[in-house]
């Protein structure tokens, strides 16, 4: 055995990720990451939600505003119910395009496009829906035909009664080794089931209900108790998909980022086993 | 190795993501990139109207459902001198009661028609509490009165070749260096959205004639559709083959400003 090329003794190379779940994964980053830039440039159009069927303009949950200070600058607020949170260089007020603070609720390194318009970045975000939903589509449809959904998210009695154990280590950092290793553990296939089943099915459909013509044909506003309570549920459950995102991410570096991204390009993982590791 | 590694890792994904940044607008703004966003307008439209029920009824809503101010949007007001979409001529029509405005309905039609408020109001009514999405994202509920549009278009005979017709509207939206009006607002629909029951030539809003900031003294409903397709200040229907040769060719104002002619979504 080489050990120039070669992993050491005592640890293998598993076959991890099937080639389906490796593409699909790839354009689910691409085509999530435009839908949400694009989506920040259409929320700019109008930087503030509510609740209910229509917009009560004094009232908005959530609002991201511009006002000029004494010295003629723009200050940005975020306001969360009757709470401002001075938000300059932001969000409400960042430099746009020619450098120059404007009014504008996320900043332009946050939109598609980063100058402003709506109609551009209307017509990216309808664009690359058609890549997140078919590629989610063909995500499940190889799920299901290559077992990988059966056999890698089952929630087994064991899986829920080891919830408090594996609280316990993932605070601690300490992930799975060994055999273990060979398999999700039940905090991460509850992540991945509830992003998978609920977060994007919920943030696709309360989209959908934003179309006028969709609503005359399905009245979809009533599943989310409103269009502008649709609008601000997309929003929210955008927003949890990134949350999912950066400790996804956090767990990627913080349980090996190198293997875990071979795992994801190559479909090879690296695991230590007990002993020296005869078994390859 | 492994720090090696980890240091080209890293020095790539920070010179990828400045160079995405740098060069996001570049993309954005090419023809080309746009040409090929804009290709899914068509599969949307179609998608949504042939295989999901080309007439649907638009959801309609209580009085008490109204909403207390329903936000004026685009010109609200072409009869000030002081604002950009101001028209000479619509403000004579105003400062008269529109009692000398007249809509004029040509292009291919058999029988071209000039109709005063009073013709309009003497023809059968429809009443709608509807809900009027803005394409910026805010929703306001109105009631509406007014005139289906079938029934003028039928007045009118359309020419077996009218494929489109086309709103003309008074407020100025882009002038010369002299200041004089060089495009006014102007939208159009198909003949599918055109002879929809809830399309309708209003007149009222809330149960009183139409303020000038929503359209006086007429404007277009087309629920089902997104608020610029909602053309105000109606002064001509035109029904044609093509509108190519309108504006810039795109079928409306917003059109011509990159939205989507079909404007369901």
């Amino acid at each position: 055995m080489s050990e120039a090329v070669e992993p050491p003794p005592h640890t293998v190379l598993v076959k991890r990720h099937a080639l389906a779940t490796r593409i699909t994964h790839w354009i689910n980053v691409i085509a999530f990451l435009l839908m949400l830039f694009s989506g920040l440039a259409i929320f700019n159009a109008h930087p503030a939600l509510y609740w209910g069927q229509k917009t009560d303009f004094d009232h908005p949950w959530l609002a991201m505003t511009a006002t000029p200070k004494p010295d003629g600058k723009l200050s940005g607020h975020l306001q969360l119910g009757k709470t401002s949170i001075p938000t300059t260089g932001l969000l409400g007020a960042s430099a746009g395009a020619d450098g120059k603070p404007e009014a504008r609720g996320f900043p332009r390194w946050l939109t598609l496009p980063g100058y402003k318009s709506l109609a551009d970045g209307r017509r990216w975000h309808f664009f690359f829906a058609w890549l997140l939903v078919l590629n989610g589509l063909a995500y499940l449809i190889f799920g299901v035909l290559n077992r990988h959904l059966k056999r890698d998210f089952t929630v087994t009695r064991a899986d829920i009664e080891s919830i408090p154990h594996e609280i316990v280590t993932h605070a601690q950092l300490k992930f799975p080794k060994g055999e273990e290793a060979r398999h999700y553990n039940v905090l991460q296939k509850l992540a991945y089931l509830s992003v998978i089943f609920v977060a994007f099915p919920i943030l696709i459909l309360a989209g959908l209900t934003l179309s006028p013509q969709l609503d005359a044909t399905f009245h979809l506003p009533d599943i989310f108790f409103g269009r502008q309570s649709a609008r601000s549920i997309h929003f929210i459950a955008a927003w949890t998909i990134v949350a999912f995102l950066f400790v996804h991410l956090f767990m990627v570096v913080a349980s090996g980022t190198w293997n875990n991204i071979r795992s994801m390009i190559t479909g090879k993982y690296a695991i230590e086993t007990e002993g020296d590791g005869d078994e390859h | 190795m492994s720090t090696e590694r980890r240091a080209f890792l890293g020095g790539a994904l920070a010179l990828a993501s400045a160079s995405i940044l740098a060069g996001c607008d570049k993309i954005a703004m090419n023809p080309g990139v746009n040409k090929v966003l804009g290709s899914v307008q068509g599969l949307n439209r179609r998608l949504q109207r042939l295989f999901w029920a080309p007439h649907t009824m638009a959801r309609e809503y209580r009085k008490q459902d109204i909403s207390a101010w329903f936000k004026p949007n685009g010109a609200v007001a072409p009869d000030s001198p002081q604002a950009y979409e101001y028209s000479p001529e619509y403000h004579t029509l105003a400062a008269n009661g529109f009692k000398d405005w007249r809509l004029v309905v040509d292009g291919l039609v058999d029988h071209p028609l000039s109709l005063s408020l009073d013709d309009l109001r003497a023809m059968a009514a429809r009443t709608q509490i509807t809900r009027h999405d803005c394409v910026e994202g805010w929703s306001c509920i109105g009631q509406w009165s007014g005139v289906q549009l079938a029934r003028v278009l039928s007045a009118a005979k359309l020419k077996s070749n009218a494929k489109y017709v086309v709103f003309h509207c008074a407020d100025v939206w882009d002038k010369d260096a002299d200041g004089k009006p060089t495009q006014r607002y102007y939208e159009s629909l198909g003949l599918d959205d055109a002879v929809h029951p809830q399309t309708i030539l209003a007149y009222d809003m809330n149960g009183q004639p139409l303020p000038v900031p929503h359209g006086a003294p007429l404007r277009l409903r087309v629920e089902r559709q997104l608020g610029y397709k909602h053309a105000k200040y109606l002064m001509r229907i035109e029904a044609v083959e093509s509108f190519a040769h309108i504006g810039q060719g795109g079928g409306g104002y917003w059109e011509d400003n990159g939205y989507e002619w079909y404007a369901g979504i």
